[in-house]
């Protein structure tokens, strides 16, 4: 009876371990409890459950620790991806934005976080890259990826890795800084052929809100084309050109600049969504641990009432046998 | 609703045959239809990516040339800080053919500026704003947008050291060696030594 209580307490074991994501250490441990409760150890069993009792506390510390240090960095950069807001307005003030373009060579610039721990957001960019190249490969046209951070970098490699042009890493050990970025925007466009640019990135709305976005650059040439045909860049025309420069030259320095500054924007607000997402992947992830800590204190307490009173009954009935 | 609306404006346009579309006016649609469908079509279980046209601010719509405004709306942008929509009486930009006066009514124009000093003259005030180069954008509905790289008060920068970088620079520039050496220390130059004639105005 006391085994066939033990192995009900085993199974009891698995159950809640199996939900929660994060938590893998568990499993091994998951398999030694079994055994034991199948060799009939009986007071061990609350050592077993103590010790997995410490390491999901443990966790929740980790976690909540985590929570606030992405919290922290959330403050310090959240402000300047406000202040880098109006950086593109301007453009598409005068530019517009026209996604619907169609080009010959498209590349998509998918900007990732390095770490992991962050939720969804990778994956969303990922999965709107990878739309976005369907939407514009065809018979003349091809779309290539520039890659920014190592987590699309991992998924893109799986089955676009041909596509790839060129792979970013490392972007966040310095501070972002507008000089850095723009020296990555031109080698971008110094080693990439392209006639239109489409940045994905995750925009951030508020701190449990990630809208992921697509912003268009178009070259030079394309927009020269756009606005001759008509099209919706009709009115660039109008505008006069001031200076000694001709217009091409003028289109080349405005369109590199555009490049320049929705990079910034955009790495930016991928910055402050990585650091909301963690934060709520985190927050998520210490109310998992508290209550599975629940848990396991009430399956502790049980195991341990129910070996008291084997014991009991193992001395009463002894004691009754005795006594005839 | 908005949604609504514009759709009734494309359809409009497009069968009038022309396509003209102002970015620079509040009669902007969300977002590109022709995108939505094409993506719709392609990926029907993704939800669609925003873009740009979906976050950006409202602008005065476009006037006609009857109809000037009075004051001039500008957005001075940096990477850094954003100073948008004062309005103000005129705006005196360092564009590369020299200083560029903006009033309300200019014509719509794209210049590019070199390192100077940005006026705003507001009423009797008198803001100065020195600029590291960037461009100007100036809108047929009176909205000039400034975009620089750096842009600072001119109260927060500091002479003596605008001296001694002068000092280092013009050194770099006679001992350079390579034509990117050479650029960079011209460069150098350029502003600071733009810098020096306006802290001296």
């Amino acid at each position: 009876m006391a085994m066939a209580a033990l192995r009900r307490e085993g199974r009891r074991f698995a159950a809640p371990i199996i939900s929660p994501q994060p938590l893998n250490p568990f499993r091994s441990s998951i398999s030694s409890a079994e055994d034991q409760a199948f060799l009939g150890v009986r007071s061990i069993s609350t050592q077993i459950v103590r010790n997995r009792m410490k390491s999901v506390k443990n966790i929740q510390k980790i976690t909540k620790a985590m929570k606030m240090v992405a919290a922290s960095k959330l403050r310090a950069i959240q402000t300047r991806a406000e202040n880098s807001r109006g950086l593109w307005q301007p453009f598409t003030a005068l530019l517009g934005d026209t996604p619907s373009v169609d080009v010959k060579k498209n590349v998509i610039v998918t900007i990732s976080s390095d770490k992991g721990l962050c939720g969804g957001i990778n994956s969303t960019s990922v999965k709107i890259s990878r739309a976005l190249h369907k939407l514009n490969s065809g018979p003349e046209k091809e779309s290539k990826y520039v890659v920014l951070g190592e987590k699309a970098k991992a998924q893109l490699v799986r089955d676009s890795k041909q596509n790839i042009e060129l792979c970013i890493t490392e972007l966040q050990k310095n501070p972002l800084n507008y000089t850095q970025v723009s020296v990555l925007a031109d080698d971008i466009l110094k080693n990439v052929e392209y006639d239109a640019l489409r940045i994905v990135f995750n925009k951030f709305q508020s701190v449990v809100s990630f809208v992921p976005t697509a912003a268009t650059v178009l070259s030079p040439e394309a927009v020269e084309r756009e606005a001759e045909s008509g099209g919706k860049l009709g009115e660039l025309d109008n505008y006069e050109i001031e200076g000694g420069e001709t217009k091409s030259e003028v289109l080349q320095n405005l369109t590199e600049f555009q490049f320049s500054c929705v990079m910034f924007n955009a790495v930016l607000e991928n910055a402050c969504s990585e650091q909301g997402a963690r934060m709520s992947a985190m927050d998520s992830s210490s109310r998992n641990a508290g209550d599975m800590l629940d848990r396991l204190t009430l399956t502790y307490n049980r195991t341990r009432q129910a070996s008291i009173t084997t014991e009991l009954t193992e001395i009463i009935s002894g004691a009754s046998a005795l006594e005839g | 609703m908005i949604r609504r609306a514009s759709t009734g404006l494309l359809s409009r346009s497009i069968v009038a045959g022309v396509h003209h579309r102002h970015f620079s006016s509040t009669e902007v649609p969300g977002a590109d239809e022709l995108f939505m469908m094409a993506w719709k079509r392609i990926m029907p279980n993704l939800d669609p990516p925003k873009t740009p046209l979906a976050f950006t601010r409202l602008r005065p719509s476009s006037i006609s040339a009857a109809d000037i405004a009075s004051k001039l709306t500008v957005n001075l942008v940096s990477p850094y800080s954003e100073f948008s929509n004062r309005e103000v009486d005129m705006v005196i930009v360092p564009a590369t053919t020299g200083q560029m006066g903006i009033l309300p009514g200019h014509m719509a124009s794209i210049s590019e500026l070199k390192p100077g000093v940005l006026t705003i003259h507001d009423e009797n005030d008198v803001i100065k704003y020195f600029i590291s180069s960037g461009f100007a954008f100036i809108h047929s509905n009176s909205v000039a947008d400034i975009m620089a790289t750096e842009a600072v008060p001119i109260e927060k920068v500091d002479p003596a050291s605008v001296q001694n970088r002068l000092v280092e620079f013009n050194q770099k520039l006679s001992s350079a060696s390579t034509d990117l050496e050479k650029a960079e220390a011209q460069i150098g130059v350029d502003v600071l030594v733009a810098l020096n004639s306006a802290l001296s105005e």
